[in-house]
């Protein structure tokens, strides 16, 4: 594994960039509330509005909040919010598109139509009414990043285990003595895998957009809780009067952050591909 | 001679280094005549054919040789007169009909258009002409299966309109790249039948490629055999299964199955083939398995003439 | 008399065609992929299934290795009947282990992910329970019968070739020690001169542990080279069995005839028997009352549509199923029975 990851980042530098910038995010998201130079809460409304500078790298807000101790510290939440959801929805909808290939018939229906009840909704809007029905919390904001998402993981996982069911190594299985959840989980399940990580990868980047997005109209995390979304939903009124800042960083870093995810997609999919490993 | 190959070499540029795919190939081909190519895979039998017709792609490049199709030089060729040669002067059928032929275009049309470009009909006088040729290549029904598309015939079915597309416009070459393997033997014979019968009555050469030297022995007059990208023995077909004359050649038909004999009577061929990336390769590819080699094997091969068009690149031949 | 390693009986597997009409009650078209065959296999000897594509011979592979439930028909496996045991289940029955099957594409049947080692070790782990050092003895052993050096036994599939893969997959089948292996064109993929070395490994293999085969392919050089007897299969049934070489030499069907005749022979020379003519007709719903082969055979006559043609015996172990099929050389017309 480590010398296949080697050999692909020596292959794609962009790969390598892409997983620094992955262990700066979980790095900030580990040690941020610990390390972030100013208290992310505290106002200083002597400070309030200064364009970046020395002290603050990134200014300070209407408050005279640090902005970078406040995207420092958000990288936690977002990062979070993020994770769980994709977990939640890797387990829940990943099981499903697995059963409902490799046993087909009415599982497959079931499963099938559920996802296609949840496609029907435009995704934004069915999450922003998961939570409004809900409650605006942080669970309910995963749970509904999780739901949105579920269709997507349902057709991967279904559309690799049907083609992996027919193959001869499935058979071979039975062959060997394997019954069907031996041959589903130890069998199919590896090999679908490496796809089901560069979903992943690719649907965090989704998840980090789709949280902040709910915060930034008011559904999801509160303020004054530091958050890329709510920061940049404050900060957007200031850009007509100049202060450009407020809302530039926490949205930078929010782009840098889905950017990360989705060129870590593509990467991840030849570490854990055995061919492309010599 | 219809088409003339002298000295055709092929490097192919890969990550791992550079592939010496081909390497100082010469044969001929007259009209009206079948040679057929024989190896195993990684011979080079099938970039032989590609390489002709200009098709080799991005990572390969033809390094040196000629490769005369009645009088033009196919390796010179701009890729512009490529495209003209290909389709009206040499044609080719693969392995996969089903793959080469357009899976969403009715394969009636697919012989029209050959027809409208190359033959420069009309519509109506190329839709007819299609029909006429699904008639030639014996599919029956010709003028309903003409509406049909490639997913509803057969494999046998899909290589006669393979076929059909390829002599459309009655070229002069008609390369065969295993034309029939994957085909049931019924189907192979009435095939390679079909692919004859247009030979003769066209006057057209035919390089017929296979792995199969029963089928070679079979259909084709003469026999080239490859290995590691170097033809080691040209030989009238009698001649050479008769008496091969290279250690290799002896060894391949030492090693296929015949209708008589038993399993204790067939032998392998020992040893694998030389990494063709290496630089030091050695004049003769395969002394490196041979029984026979001698000291001379590591000195520049000589094309030895036994006589009767029977030649062999080999120091100590049988 | 001692039983049999395998008797079959009667055999049938259809497949629906298309899908039914949710409307209609009706049985929808099927294919008669298997039709009552019937074959018995000796312990110790080859069977060879040949026939051309679409003809039935890899689904009755799949029949006999217990990975498909037949429609009608039974296995008897040294006295035991196996078609009550769903395939689904079989993965669990002792006869597992008894019966193995070696697959046409050595690579595709090797999970991607799984070393050579790996995939030698899989069924000794899910069959006989073994773990460890003991484990780790029964794949070298498996591979040392198969002529696999220890040093390939680390690869992945891609990283083999096509010869080694054949043997990875043999070493796997041969590793639980079956009774029965079924070959499914099993050197189909490969050169020359790696299938002299599959078929010689293959030929060893029986020799040394005493299994019974049954080798489907396409290829009746092949099938003559490896086993005793020989069945052909044309669109479902059996259409001759008896002994390889004699039916190799002296064929009483017209279709085993025209197969043999077609396929290309290195002496060069095209034996003048007439080609088959078109394509074997469809195999859905086919009419039980008409001889398949009718239409592309050279012999066929009115009695062939009236008349689905019987397996007759020819000599003692060899049937063939025309009605012009003679005891002796020759086509010879058989007056109508009764």
């Amino acid at each position: 594994m480590i010398a296949s990851f080697r050999h692909v980042v020596g292959e794609n530098p962009v790969t390598g960039f892409a997983f620094a910038l992955f262990s700066l995010l979980v790095l900030a998201a580990l040690v941020g509330p610990s390390q972030a130079p100013f208290d992310p809460l505290a106002s200083d409304t002597m400070a309030s509005l200064r364009p970046p500078n020395g002290l603050h790298w990134f200014g300070t807000d209407q408050l005279g909040r640090d902005i970078f101790s406040r995207c420092l510290v958000a990288a936690r939440l977002d990062l979070g919010i993020a994770a769980a959801s994709v977990a939640l929805v890797f387990l829940v909808g990943g099981f499903a598109g697995l059963a409902a290939g490799f046993y087909g018939g009415w599982i497959d229906m079931a499963v099938g139509r559920v996802a296609d009840t949840v496609m029907a909704f435009p995704l934004f809007v069915l999450a922003m009414g998961i939570v409004a029905a809900l409650g605006n919390t942080v669970p309910n904001i995963v749970l509904a990043t999780a739901i949105i998402n579920f269709p997507l993981y349902v057709r991967v996982a279904r559309a690799e285990t049907v083609v992996r069911r027919e193959a001869g190594f499935v058979d071979a299985a039975r062959i060997s003595g394997h019954r069907d959840m031996s041959v589903l989980l130890r069998q199919v399940m590896p090999n679908i895998l490496p796809l089901m990580a560069v979903q992943m990868s690719l649907t965090m980047g989704y998840a980090i957009l789709n949280a902040a997005g709910l915060s930034f109209i008011g559904l999801g995390v509160r303020p004054p809780m530091p958050e890329w979304g709510i920061m940049v939903a404050e900060g957007a009124g200031f850009i007509v009067s100049g202060e450009w800042w407020v809302a530039l960083f926490p949205g930078a870093v929010l782009m840098v952050a889905v950017f990360c995810f989705n060129l870590l997609g593509d990467g991840l999919r030849d570490v854990l591909d055995p061919r492309r490993r010599t | 001679m219809t088409l003339q190959v002298e000295g055709l070499s092929v490097a192919f540029r890969t990550r791992a280094g550079i592939v010496r795919a081909l390497d100082g190939v010469g044969f001929a081909v007259a009209a009206g005549e079948t040679l057929a190519l024989v190896g195993e895979s990684g011979s080079g039998k099938s970039v032989t054919a590609y390489a002709l017709l200009g098709l080799l792609g991005a990572a390969g490049q033809i390094t040196a040789g000629s490769a005369l199709l009645e009088g033009t030089d196919l390796v010179a060729a701009t890729p512009r007169a490529m495209a003209r040669i290909r389709g009206r002067r040499a044609a080719m059928i693969f392995q996969n009909p089903r793959a080469a032929l357009n899976p969403i275009r009715q394969v009636g049309r697919q012989i029209a258009d050959v027809l409208r470009r190359h033959a420069g009909l009309g519509r109506r006088a190329a839709r007819d002409g299609a029909v006429e040729m699904l008639r030639g290549v014996g599919i029956p029904d010709p003028a309903r299966r003409a509406g049909a598309y490639p997913f509803q015939l057969s494999g046998g079915m899909c290589q006669r309109v393979m076929i059909a597309v390829a002599v459309a416009a009655k070229p002069a070459l008609l390369i065969a790249d295993e034309p029939t393997t994957g085909l049931d033997v019924t189907t192979q014979a009435l095939v390679m039948d079909l692919i004859a019968g247009l030979a003769s009555s066209n006057g057209m050469a035919t390089l017929l490629i296979t792995h199969d030297l029963a089928l070679a022995a079979e259909r084709a007059q003469r026999i080239a055999v490859m290995h590691a990208g170097h033809v080691v023995e040209v030989a009238e077909t009698r001649a050479l299964i008769d008496r091969p004359r290279h250690p290799y050649t002896q060894r391949l038909l030492a090693a296929t199955p015949r209708a008589v004999g038993s399993l204790d009577a067939l032998h392998s061929i020992s040893g694998n083939l030389p990494d063709l990336r290496r630089d030091d390769l050695p004049p003769c590819r395969y002394a490196g398995r041979c029984a026979r080699a001698v000291a001379s094997c590591a000195s520049v091969l000589p094309w030895a003439d036994l006589g009767g068009g029977h030649r062999v690149l080999c120091w100590n031949p049988l | 008399m001692t039983i049999p390693l395998l008797d079959v009986a009667e055999l049938s597997r259809r497949f629906p065609a298309g899908r039914r009409s949710w409307l209609s009650r009706a049985p929808g078209p099927q294919v008669h992929a298997v039709s009552d065959v019937t074959i018995t296999l000796g312990r110790g000897e080859a069977l060879g299934l040949v026939g051309e594509s679409g003809c039935g011979k890899s689904t009755l592979a799949r029949l006999l290795s217990r990975l498909l439930d037949p429609s009608e028909g039974s296995i008897r496996f040294d006295g035991r009947e196996l078609s009550f045991v769903p395939a689904r289940h079989f993965a669990a029955d002792p006869a597992r282990r008894r019966i193995q099957l070696v697959f046409q594409d050595a690579g595709e049947s090797i999970n991607p992910r799984f070393t050579a080692w790996d995939a030698i070790a899989d069924p000794l782990r899910t069959l006989l329970g073994l773990r460890g050092e003991d484990l780790a003895a029964s794949v070298a052993e498996a591979a040392a019968l198969c002529g696999l050096p220890e040093a390939l036994l680390g690869r992945f599939p891609h990283q083999l070739s096509g010869g080694q893969r054949a043997r990875v997959g043999i070493a796997r089948a041969v590793g639980p020690r079956p009774d029965l292996m079924i070959l499914d064109e099993p050197t189909a993929a490969l050169d020359v001169s790696v299938q002299v070395t599959i078929l010689k490994l293959l030929a060893e293999l029986r020799a040394r542990l005493g299994m019974s085969y049954v080798f489907v392919s396409h290829d009746l050089n092949v099938v003559r080279l490896l086993c005793d007897r020989v069945a052909v299969m044309y669109l479902g049934r059996i259409v001759e069995t008896g002994p390889a070489e004699a039916v190799f030499r002296d064929p009483r069907h017209p279709y085993t005839r025209a197969l043999i005749a077609a396929a290309p022979a290195l002496d060069g020379i095209r034996r003048p028997v007439p080609l088959l003519p078109a394509e074997p007709r469809s195999p859905v719903d086919l009419s039980p009352s008409l001889c398949a082969f009718h239409g592309r055979c050279p012999d066929g006559v009115e009695r062939c549509l009236q008349e689905r043609p019987v397996l007759r015996r020819m000599e003692e172990g060899w049937e063939a199923a025309c009605h012009f099929a003679g005891s002796k050389h020759g086509a010879l017309p058989q007056t109508l029975p009764g």
